[in-house]
């Protein structure tokens, strides 16, 4: 079985992320990138799987920047089995429509019987692209999954819902998007890490996957940036230290409010 | 006269309360509004549809909506689209809702517009602002390209009214067929974890949970307190991806948007995933042992301690003061 992993890597979720004023997006330079936390339960999720079925393969995919074979490197050492790294300076300023056409021209050629990805990305967070890829390779979704099982050819999820969730099965070949409730992502160990840098990366571009320079980048994209302001934010009231008196000065305040 | 549609997603047979948003919202941007209603009990919401401003509903009442996970009501309004082809469509930011409009998105190759808010429609150019960075900044962000124009709106993101001249709408039964192709993944169980008490999303009083609780067990607080006050409890992603309380307990960017008079934020320190579904509420108060909790920022009332102390001490003290 051929399991694609999609990753991104993204700006340090804990840091100020800030608007490149020229290009109109996301500052990704001076600042600290990682794997985003959100695929590291999609690798966990594959892997289990891996173990489960040996001769499996794990073939961990990304779309970035050079410098995102870091975010590769680190699902290898997890243990991913491949990395494919879709890079091109074509490809900055893709947009979700975009990012999902390049994803899936590149997990084709891997012939998945299962794509794990998060649900969204944790930096641009649209949630747009797992679908995307869904549609262009004309495969099933199964999305929001808290639980995952593969077995008999069919890949089952409990799907989170506004009220519950709902269990929910296709045939291979499916995609799937994982929250974060679903396992708990192994650390890298310092073996895996070693073994890591010998294992095999694809480098593609997107003349590799057939698409032209207008197709996809800046230039192919559908949502234009037309500028930006800081929000009105919300200013910091009182802050108070609990010295054994802060819960009469919380019903204070909310008899203030008139809630009490 | 611009064409702007509203998809009327319905759960339990119920129109969802954010596509009420949305249509309030369409009839201030259009004369020309249109919702599209599709599963099971579709037609008895046309009516109510109308009240909010469809002037036309499209109906189609067949149960593969609620039996297959996004693929007919994709394939649907896409052939919809390709025929009638709209200026705009608006969904809610719901689980069904981002996934219907992840796959049109692609098949129609017309990009979308993520978490829109100000929607404007001037001269034809769409124009919505965007909140990036955990809507420390605001994006104005268009769409070029294509004819129809896909935006997805965070629920509560307008209020939902009445229209003061609200007639009977036109009810219209699409013709279409559901192909096997689009009956591939297949909800078997619908699970309902009914919680006591009013609705989150309705709730005045809203009391939410995070890792400062320590462990599941101490959610016990909070729904104390929440019964006191007449509130509902939520959580942050982090308790509910853990298994502390259910999903449908979440508040935030994959959660639910709420925005009750008084949100009360126990032990949660104001991670981006969270603030985005709370922000709107009218005042905050949070307790956090952390005193560089970024809640903090932005609280009313903010104090510094230990949740499970505060949180019981806060129940006696109304409780005391009630009786």
């Amino acid at each position: 079985m051929n399991i694609v992993v999609c990753v991104k890597q993204v700006p340090e979720p804990t840091g100020t992320n800030r608007i490149d004023p020229k290009s109109l997006r996301i500052m990704r330079e001076g600042v600290d990138s990682v794997l985003d936390p959100a695929d590291e339960f999609s690798i966990e999720a594959a892997l289990q799987i891996q173990e489960a079925n040996p001769g499996t393969n794990v073939i961990v995919v990304s779309m970035g920047p050079e410098r995102a074979l870091e975010a590769i490197r680190r699902g290898l050492a997890m243990g991913a089995s491949k990395g494919v790294l879709i890079s091109d300076p074509n490809l900055a300023g893709s947009d979700a429509l975009a990012t999902a056409k390049v994803l899936a021209g590149a997990i084709k050629r891997e012939n998945p019987d299962l794509v794990i990805t998060a649900t969204e990305s944790s930096d641009a967070y649209t949630g747009m692209v797992p679908g995307g890829i869904a549609h262009h390779l004309g495969l099933p979704l199964l999305s929001y999954a808290k639980k995952l099982t593969v077995s008999g050819g069919k890949a089952s999820i409990e799907r989170q819902t506004e009220t519950g969730f709902q269990r929910v099965e296709a045939q291979l070949p499916a995609v799937v998007t994982v929250t974060g409730s679903i396992n708990t992502p192994r650390y890298p160990a310092l073996k895996g890490i070693m073994q890591a840098k010998k294992k095999p990366v694809d480098q593609l571009t997107a003349a590799d996957l057939g698409f032209s320079p207008e197709q996809v980048g800046e230039k192919g994209a559908k949502e234009k940036v037309l500028g930006w302001a800081p929000a009105e934010q919300r200013k910091a009231g009182r802050v108070i230290k609990d010295d054994g008196t802060a819960a009469a000065q919380v019903a204070d305040f909310l008899a203030q409010l008139k809630v009490i | 006269m611009t064409k702007v549609w509203v998809y009327a997603e319905l759960t339990g047979g119920q129109v969802a309360r954010v596509s009420l948003e949305l249509l309030t919202k369409a009839r201030q941007l259009t004369g020309d509004v249109t919702a599209i209603a599709l599963g099971t009990g579709a037609s008895a919401q046309a009516a109510t549809l109308g009240q909010y401003g469809a002037k036309r509903v499209l109906v189609h009442e067949d149960a593969a909506y609620e039996q297959f996970l996004s693929e007919p009501a994709a394939d649907t309004i896409a052939t919809l689209i390709e025929q009638e082809k709209p200026d705009l469509l608006l969904i809610g930011t719901t689980y069904n809702g981002r996934d219907i409009a992840s796959r049109l998105n692609a098949r129609l190759d017309c990009g979308v517009i993520t978490d829109g808010a100000q929607l404007s429609l001037e001269g034809g150019q769409l124009k919505a602002q965007v909140p990036w960075y955990s809507a420390t900044t605001i994006v104005d962000v268009t769409l070029s390209g294509g004819i129809t124009r896909l935006v997805l709106v965070r629920p509560k993101s307008f209020t939902a009214e009445v229209a003061a001249d609200a007639a009977a709408p036109q009810v219209e039964q699409i013709q279409v067929q559901i192909s096997q192709q689009a009956r591939r993944a297949i909800v078997v169980e619908n699970v309902v974890q009914a919680s006591e008490g009013p609705k989150l999303e309705e709730a005045s009083v809203v009391i939410s949970g995070g890792r400062g609780l320590k462990q599941a067990e101490n959610f016990k607080l909070l729904h104390d307190l929440a019964a006191t006050l007449g509130g509902a409890v939520g959580a942050s992603r982090a308790v509910v991806d853990a298994g502390w309380v259910p999903y449908s307990y979440q508040v935030g960017q994959t959660g639910k948007t709420v925005k009750p008079s008084v949100y009360i934020a126990a032990g949660i320190s104001g991670a981006i995933q969270h603030t985005v579904g709370m922000k709107g509420a009218k005042y905050i108060i949070a307790i956090n042992t952390d005193p560089d909790a970024p809640i903090f920022k932005f609280a009313d009332l903010g104090v510094v301690g230990d949740v499970l102390k505060v949180v019981p001490a806060l129940n006696e003290e109304i409780k005391r003061r009630k009786a």
